[in-house]
């Protein structure tokens, strides 16, 4: 039944308060037996056109049709048709995996005589079969979003709606996930999948992208990448000096967006107006980088065509790199971050077990690991948050046991999510982050308007931190982990769920400050972002189960079968890996 | 599964197999477990009450009983010392006796006492002479006007009781044979608090498990977007309301049953009514209360502000204007009239009548109808706020 419309919007707008809607005037048709992937970053709306979907809100202008029934008028029939897993976990976590399962049976009307044959197939089918009387709440990540996609599917719905359901899950049970939706799909089931991965809208059937409220893409995600297609390439052959190529690479005004890729830049090329088929050539570039560097065609991703879309990337160039002084060269050769033996024991629980990794000056090093794996524990040690059970951390060539106020005042902390004061102006959370880092009264002076300035902040500088845009969000959040200048910055997921024009900013500063010789260690689950760094720690049940550059990573997975591995690839290869040895041990 | 969509059409998914008892059923027995399995409810709703009863039956007290008091003796007569030892043995009085006034001054600026009496050089000189009204000295702590009018009153008791006695001593008759006043007290005889502090305290809790833990499990759904989920499942407004309200009105009479169990037990409060009564009086109250916890958890969808105007407008209600420590007739009339719409005002008076006095329905009748009539305000307001709507 393939190709039935099951979500129709007409000209829907939904506001909430003052401001720009959060969905305007979009139309668009869901149709049946494929997955249409919801695409877009934090704040683009996603959330809310499920709940309009759901029929729990209801558009302020236009229409929602839902399996044919109005959800301004009709929800009530439309509840028994959809399959609906919110964005947070919906299920009792002090209830077990069957108490749950025996609840959705009951609130979705399963006669009890199919309930025995059902909860084995759903058991079956998201694997759950050996954990039915475990409480929902000690499930990982991964096994409650299978529980929530067992509850949801408990009368195998025509239309089912996943909000963000590869959040807080590993890449492996991420993919198992996709591979149980995919297979719901050959049954005609209809699926609405929303998500801020671009790496997973690639692979929908399709997709409805938007940003800021608007839809800007409705179709198949091939024909979006398409547009990008013949204008994406790799500069290659770079040992050394990618950051500097990519600021160098950014400056052409034929250049629209580029990243850093391991030891490669992937930039993309504006669009041709006069039709010539030349290929683009590289513009000259600094000497270090060799001989060697080189164009190489590749084909678009689907944030190629975003970035596309959207008119390109913010540009190469970080105002606030250029305006801050360099860090000054302390005792030679010394790394600035230094994680020996680090051990932490809750209980009976290890959350982190014999880190061991060094950071040499102006290097980018990221914790990579599912959630729960251990790197924000490792992270909360290195800038002196939480004492280690064993082992020893020094920051700037402080110890962080004995010197952990010299070491914070060398560091500087950006936790995740921004932890501002929402309720004071961006001016007033720089004045007290200059305060609380211990600035003089002049020198705060300056640093704050330096920063005002540097980070464009104009009229924005009295609005409540709360209310600012994303992107000046961010920038706030840098500003106040930076005026200090520290040696050492520490970024928690900085630019999970943002937008790609807001992280491509973020990383041109990032990248700039490092230039200037500061040492940046990262946590990420996001393998965009793990891409950015010159080495990664992967941290995978505590322990750090591979350590290298990207490259080095990927290509320990290298297979015939694989040839091109991603970043993901080698993570779950890698992670695969350390299951099988430690059966072996066990 | 190759036709979903026409399956869903034709109605076989919509078609309601099980029956809204089913649904609310499975909804009770979830709230069930979860109470069960969350400390927190089994805190509020059997460990705190004991605390509180504690609390109410040792620790607050609104009698004064051995008041801390100096006895300044100026005079070393054996009369004089006789007064003293009166004052010494009283009940209501814990004296400390010293022959100079000066120290006590300094205890009772510091609080260390409550008061002082001062028995004067010339006191048995006054008192031989026939001079019944031989002046004693009381000083009493005036920043704490209750505890000073305590102190005084029972002073001047201390005093007749002994004058009684000398006269009887010396043969004397008691003063001219005029009016003896002999009070007596009803339904609380030793006139103790506890005995009215206890039953009025288990309003308090059943408001606490009514009110508070209602409107705070109900924003923790909502939280925790367990809510969420819910509501996009054929389950319905009214469904999802009877599913909270019997498992927190099960508890509610729980925690009533143990309140009662420690008050007459532990503490010897005496219980003259019937547990019918008992029960339908908690039966009534618990209908406000939890129309209230509801109609909160319809407006406030987070647990900061919901236990925040379930305090306010349910805890302090009930602790202040109930009458439970502060008698509703001594309130200037507009507080008077505010009393009127406190659904605790009722019980705790209702739970008093039971408690101290017996099963007087005639007065228990009119607060029932006035209880269930505020709590079917409340649950109309409730349901009518309650929508499937996140928006």
């Amino acid at each position: 039944m393939s190709g039935d419309t099951l979500i129709r919007f007409n000209r829907v707008t939904k506001r909430f308060g003052e401001g720009p809607p959060a969905l305007d005037a979009i139309s668009a048709d869901v149709t049946a037996g494929r997955i249409t992937g919801l695409v877009g970053p934090d704040g683009a709306g996603k959330t809310t056109f499920i709940r309009l979907v759901t029929g729990l809100m209801v558009p302020d202008e236009g229409g929602v049709s839902v399996l044919g029934h109005d959800t301004a008028t009709d929800a009530a029939s439309i509840f028994p048709g959809i399959g609906y897993m919110p964005q947070r976990f919906g299920l009792y976590e002090d209830l077990s995996v069957q108490e749950n399962l025996n609840l959705y049976a009951e609130l979705r009307g399963l006669p009890a005589g199919e309930r025995p044959a059902v909860f084995d197939r759903l058991l079956r089918f998201t694997d759950l079969q050996r954990f039915t009387g475990r409480l929902a709440g000690r499930l990982s990540g991964g096994m409650k979003q299978k529980l929530g996609l067992a509850c949801a599917l408990m009368r195998t719905p025509p239309l089912l709606l996943l909000d963000e359901p590869s959040v807080g899950v590993d890449p492996i049970s991420r993919r198992e996930l996709w591979a149980m939706v995919k297979e719901l799909t050959g049954g005609g089931m209809g699926v609405v999948w929303s998500t801020a991965y671009l790496d997973e809208a690639q692979r929908c059937d399709s997709v409805l992208l938007l940003n800021q409220g608007r839809l800007l893409f409705d179709g198949d995600p091939r024909s979006l990448m398409k547009r990008a297609e013949g204008r994406v390439f790799q500069v290659r052959g770079l040992d050394w000096k990618r950051r500097a190529v990519l600021a160098r690479m950014l400056a052409q005004p034929d250049v629209i967006d580029g990243v850093i890729q391991g030891r490669h830049v992937r930039v993309v090329y504006k669009e041709r107006v006069d039709g010539a088929e030349n290929p683009p050539v590289l513009p000259p570039l600094p000497e270090e980088v060799g001989t060697q560097a080189h164009l190489a065609p590749v084909p678009p991703r689907f944030e190629d065509a975003f970035m596309d879309i959207l008119g390109g990337g913010p540009g190469g160039r970080s105002a606030l790199a250029e305006r801050i002084a360099p860090v000054e060269q302390s005792a030679g050769g010394e790394p600035v971050i230094e994680a020996r033996g680090l051990t932490k024991r809750f209980g009976d629980f290890t959350a982190a077990r014999d880190i061991t990794f060094s950071i040499p000056r102006g290097e980018i090093f990221g914790l990579l690991g599912p959630n729960g794996a251990g790197k924000s524990t490792t992270f909360k040690m290195l800038c002196g948050l939480l004492a280690p059970t064993e082992g020893a951390g020094r920051v700037a060539g402080f110890d962080l046991r004995r010197a952990a106020a010299q070491a914070r005042q060398r560091l500087g902390y950006m936790a995740q999510k921004f932890s501002l004061y929402g309720d004071l102006s961006a001016r007033q959370n720089l004045d007290f982050f200059s305060g609380v880092y211990g600035l003089g009264r002049r020198r705060r002076r300056e640093q704050v308007e330096l920063m005002i300035r540097t980070f464009d902040f104009g009229r924005l500088s009295d609005t409540a931190a709360k209310d600012l845009p994303l992107g000046f969000k961010q920038r706030l959040a840098l500003a106040c982990a930076i005026m200090h200048e520290p040696e050492a910055l520490f970024l928690d997921e900085p630019t999970s769920g943002v937008d790609p024009i807001t992280r491509r900013e973020f990383w041109t500063h990032i990248n700039g400050l490092v230039e200037k010789g500061v040492t940046v260690l990262v946590t990420t689950h996001f393998m965009d972002e793990a891409e950015y760094c010159d080495r990664i720690a992967l941290i995978y049940r505590g322990r750090t189960i591979a350590t290298g550059s990207p490259d080095e990573l990927k290509e320990r997975v290298q297979r015939p079968d694989l040839p091109d591995p991603t970043l993901e690839d080698a993570f779950i290869a890698l992670v695969e890996e350390s299951d099988l040895s430690e059966q072996e041990v066990a | 599964m190759t036709d979903l969509v026409a399956k869903h059409e034709a109605g076989d998914l919509s078609q309601v197999r099980t029956s809204a008892g089913g649904r609310i059923r499975a909804l009770i027995v979830k709230e069930g477990l979860q109470i069960v399995r969350d400390p927190s409810s089994i805190m509020i709703a059997f460990v705190l009450p004991v605390i509180l009863l504690f609390l109410f039956g040792y620790g607050v007290s609104l009698d004064a009983n051995r008041v801390k008091v100096g006895l300044v003796m100026q005079d070393t007569s054996p009369v004089a010392r006789s007064l003293a030892s009166a004052f010494i043995h009283s009940p209501f009085f814990d004296a400390r006796v010293d022959h100079a006034l000066a120290p006590f001054e300094a205890d009772l600026v510091a609080s260390r006492i409550r008061g002082i009496v001062v028995i004067p050089p010339d006191f048995a000189e006054r008192y031989q002479a026939g001079d019944d009204t031989a002046p004693i000295q009381v000083i009493a702590d005036g920043s704490q006007p209750n505890t000073a009018s305590f102190v005084q009153n029972y002073a001047q008791g201390v005093w007749s009781t002994w004058l009684r006695q000398q006269a009887v001593q010396m043969g004397r008759s008691a003063e001219g044979g005029g009016l003896v006043l002999e009070a007596r007290f009803w339904f609380n005889p030793e006139l103790t608090s506890r005995n009215f502090l206890v039953p009025g305290s288990v309003a308090i809790i059943m408001t606490m498990i009514g009110t508070l833990l209602t409107a705070l499990v109900i924003a923790r759904e909502w939280e925790r977007g367990t809510m969420e989920a819910m509501m996009a499942t054929p389950v319905s407004v009214g469904e999802l309301l009877v599913g909270k309200i019997v498992p927190y009105f099960l508890l509610g009479l729980a925690a009533m049953a143990l309140c009662t169990g420690v008050a007459v037990l532990l503490f010897g409060v005496p219980f003259r009514g019937s547990m019918l009564a008992l029960l339908a009086i908690s039966a009534a109250f618990l209908c406000p209360a939890l129309g209230q916890g509801l109609l909160i958890s319809a407006v406030a969808k987070n647990q900061f502000v919901a236990s925040q105007i379930a305090l306010f407008t349910g805890f302090l209600p009930a602790m202040l204007l109930s009458g439970f420590i502060f008698e509703i007739g001594s309130m200037p009339t507009v507080i008077r009239w505010i009393t009127v719409i406190v659904p605790a005002r009722y019980f705790v008076s209702s739970l008093q009548t039971v408690f101290l006095a017996g099963d007087i329905w005639s007065l228990l009748l009119p607060s029932i109808a006035v209880m269930l009539a505020i709590g079917a305000g409340f649950f109309l307001l409730a349901a009518r706020n309650t929508r499937k709507r996140i928006d």
